[in-house]
């Protein structure tokens, strides 16, 4: 049995597993892992009370949708731990960081490496976009803004009940240009929801490009105190700064960390396609040969082998 | 005819106060939805989510997934339209138990374009694990809050308020058609506020000769397509839908596909709003100006009689509304 991994560790093998994936499948959500990695480390490794996974290694083929007539229907929720009173729950808000959070369910062994090959094939439940019943996603996020809403009701419900588990989103900036981002925060600071949290990974892009081009959103922090939040702003790359935040008292308010990163952290090599980070796709052959050595080279790693084509 | 003063209120306060699980939500409409005592005397059951109607679906459904089942009171328009996305990702898709209460449906407001629901019923029962309810007098506002409430799933909720009159002593059952009438010239398919226009036209139908089944509907979702086709087999004419609604989408579209979907030909009148917005007026008046009344339903019998039955204003402000007791059956499915 090996020693449970540091959260160093598990953020250097997100990047390594996506950057692997991408060279392999001609492209992919880099940025979100040079952004996320140390994010999504923090909560699955050290930051969340989460019970074991009670899914399989290997997730399940997609099983339908939810409907009456399908009794089987489960959510990617059990990749998270049982639905326990004193396990916290975790939205994934922005889904399309789902290849990102498939890595890291990866790196802390509760999904099989053999999940992210199915990543994106049709008939799989590993979705591109995370689904309701992908791993580790508990509810419908794809469309942005709606997540710490959700996250407010769950959250108030376990309040109510007496339930010791938290509930956190992680969430993106870009999300600040939704209305009903600011409802939420809203409406979570009058209903006194001090069992809720967030962790807001603050890279500045979105799909069109740079945030300050798409549509400014001025200063976010200033904007969430006023809207009712405690607010903590740290470098995204930094776990003890992570973890201060994180000790912030917030009760009966919610918490929203600003992890200020670089989506090109650990692949400057990708300040090439500055400010196209989105998703990053290979022109060329020899393009892609050429990320492959120089982020290979920055992640410690050997060139991804690649068949040829 | 008796009309009863707020039947939600009472219902949805005895209701709530015995299941601990039922939240009262509200989006700044407290009193308009009739909840506004409710919120004095049980303060811990209820949740003010303000003009955030956006945040207020998908809180409900965290709600939802913590195991409780919320109750939202809004104007009907205000559940679908702005938070429509919500509505489908965190409501529908994940069939969590919110009870949407949408109060002023069609054109029982004085509200205009912005505050009058006519397409909820169109564009809730095309959404995937939605049932779709209507009220259509105190007896069925009463019921309703109950029935809803075993819906394994979302339901959305036509309700009435106000003064309301009572047509019915048996409830709401989801799934059942109340058969009002069992004439065999012509079908008429009504719900909600129409279906009294069409009892006091079927009064002076009767009177002038015409022989009309009549059929009420409180369930839009699941419909019962086979019992539709089934009465409108057994009329000579055809069949006539009148509804507080466009045409498009509610109970003349779901009449039509049930009749062709069967195989059927008879002919089908469909009234409702014509692919037109409303504007804001009393309720008498919106119904005349839009076809949704009595008078409008005669002459549509008439189209399909080909004969004219001499009936007029008068002859329908003469005719008394009865309450059907429960010597006319509602139907199961």
């Amino acid at each position: 049995m090996r020693n449970a991994p540091s959260t160093a560790d598990v953020a250097a093998g997100i990047r390594r597993r996506v950057f692997e994936h991408a060279m392999r499948n001609n492209g992919g959500y880099l940025s979100q892992a040079c952004s996320a990695a140390e994010q999504l480390a923090f909560l699955y490794n050290e930051a969340l009370t989460l019970g074991p996974s009670i899914m399989a290694m290997i997730p399940p083929p997609f099983g339908g949708v939810p409907s009456a007539t399908n009794a089987d229907y489960v959510t990617g929720a059990g990749y998270n731990g049982p639905f326990a009173p004193e396990y916290d729950r975790l939205f994934i808000a922005p889904a399309h960081y789902a290849l990102v959070a498939y890595a890291c369910l990866i790196e802390v062994g509760r999904m099989a490496p053999e999940g992210l090959e199915m990543f994106n094939r049709d008939g799989s439940s590993v979705e591109m976009i995370g689904a309701e019943h992908s791993p580790g996603m508990e509810v419908h996020n794809g469309t942005l803004g709606i997540g710490l809403s959700t996250a407010a009701g769950l959250a108030w419900g376990r309040a109510r009940r007496g339930e010791a588990g938290e509930v956190c989103v992680f969430m993106s900036d870009g999300e600040g240009q939704e209305g009903q981002t600011w409802e939420a925060v809203q409406a979570a600071a009058h209903h006194g929801i001090g069992n809720l949290w967030a962790l807001m990974d603050v890279n500045r892009q979105q799909c069109d490009g740079a945030m300050d081009d798409v549509m400014q959103v001025g200063d976010i922090a200033t904007k969430l105190r006023n809207f009712g939040a405690v607010v903590a702003e740290v470098d995204a790359h930094d776990l003890d700064a992570l973890r201060q935040a994180k000790a912030l008292p917030h009760e009966g308010q919610p918490l929203i960390i600003l992890a200020n990163s670089s989506p090109t952290h650990g692949m400057e090599f990708l300040m090439r396609r500055f400010p196209r980070l989105h998703y990053v796709r290979f022109k060329s052959a020899e393009e892609r040969d050429e990320m492959n050595v120089a982020i290979a080279a920055e992640l410690g790693i050997e060139p991804i082998a690649l068949e040829d084509h | 005819m008796e009309m009863v003063n707020r039947p939600y209120a009472a219902a949805f306060e005895a209701y709530a106060v015995q299941h601990p699980e039922v939240l009262c939500l509200s989006a700044d409409l407290t009193s308009s939805c009739e909840i506004d005592g409710f919120r004095d005397r049980h303060p811990d059951q209820f949740l003010s989510l303000g003009m955030a109607e956006q945040n207020m679906l998908s809180f409900a459904g965290g709600l939802g997934l913590a195991g409780f089942r919320p109750f939202l009171h809004s104007f009907g328009v205000f559940l679908y339209r702005r938070p429509y996305d919500q509505l489908m990702a965190s409501v529908a898709y994940p069939r969590r138990k919110v009870r949407l209460m949408g109060f002023l449906p069609g054109i029982t407001t004085p509200g205009g374009m912005t505050h009058q629901a006519i397409e909820d019923i169109s564009v809730m029962r095309t959404i995937p694990n939605m049932t779709v309810l209507e009220t259509g007098d105190a007896t069925e506002v009463e019921s309703i809050v109950a029935e809803a409430d075993t819906v394994d799933g979302p339901v959305y909720c036509r309700i009435l308020r106000g003064s309301v009159p009572r047509l019915f002593d048996t409830p709401l059952r989801i799934g059942q058609m109340r058969v009002l009438a069992e004439g065999d010239d012509v079908l008429v398919v009504t719900a909600g506020i129409t279906t009294e226009e069409a009892m006091r036209a079927r009064t002076a139908l009767g009177r002038a000769g015409v022989s009309v089944r009549h059929l009420h509907l409180s369930t839009h979702k699941p419909f019962d397509a086979a019992q539709i086709v089934g009465h409108a087999a057994s009329v000579r004419h055809g069949v006539v839908t009148l509804e507080n609604h466009l045409v498009t989408g509610g109970i003349g579209s779901m009449v039509a596909e049930a009749l062709a979907e069967a195989g059927l030909a008879r002919r089908l009148v469909r009234l409702g709003l014509q692919d037109t917005y409303a504007h804001g007026g009393s309720r008498p008046y919106l119904m005349r100006y839009y076809g949704l009344d009595a008078l409008s339903l005669v002459r549509a019998v008439e189209q399909l009689t080909g004969e004219a039955t001499g009936i007029g204003e008068e002859a329908l402000q003469a005719a008394r509304v009865e309450a059907v007791h429960s010597a006319v059956k509602a139907e199961a499915l």
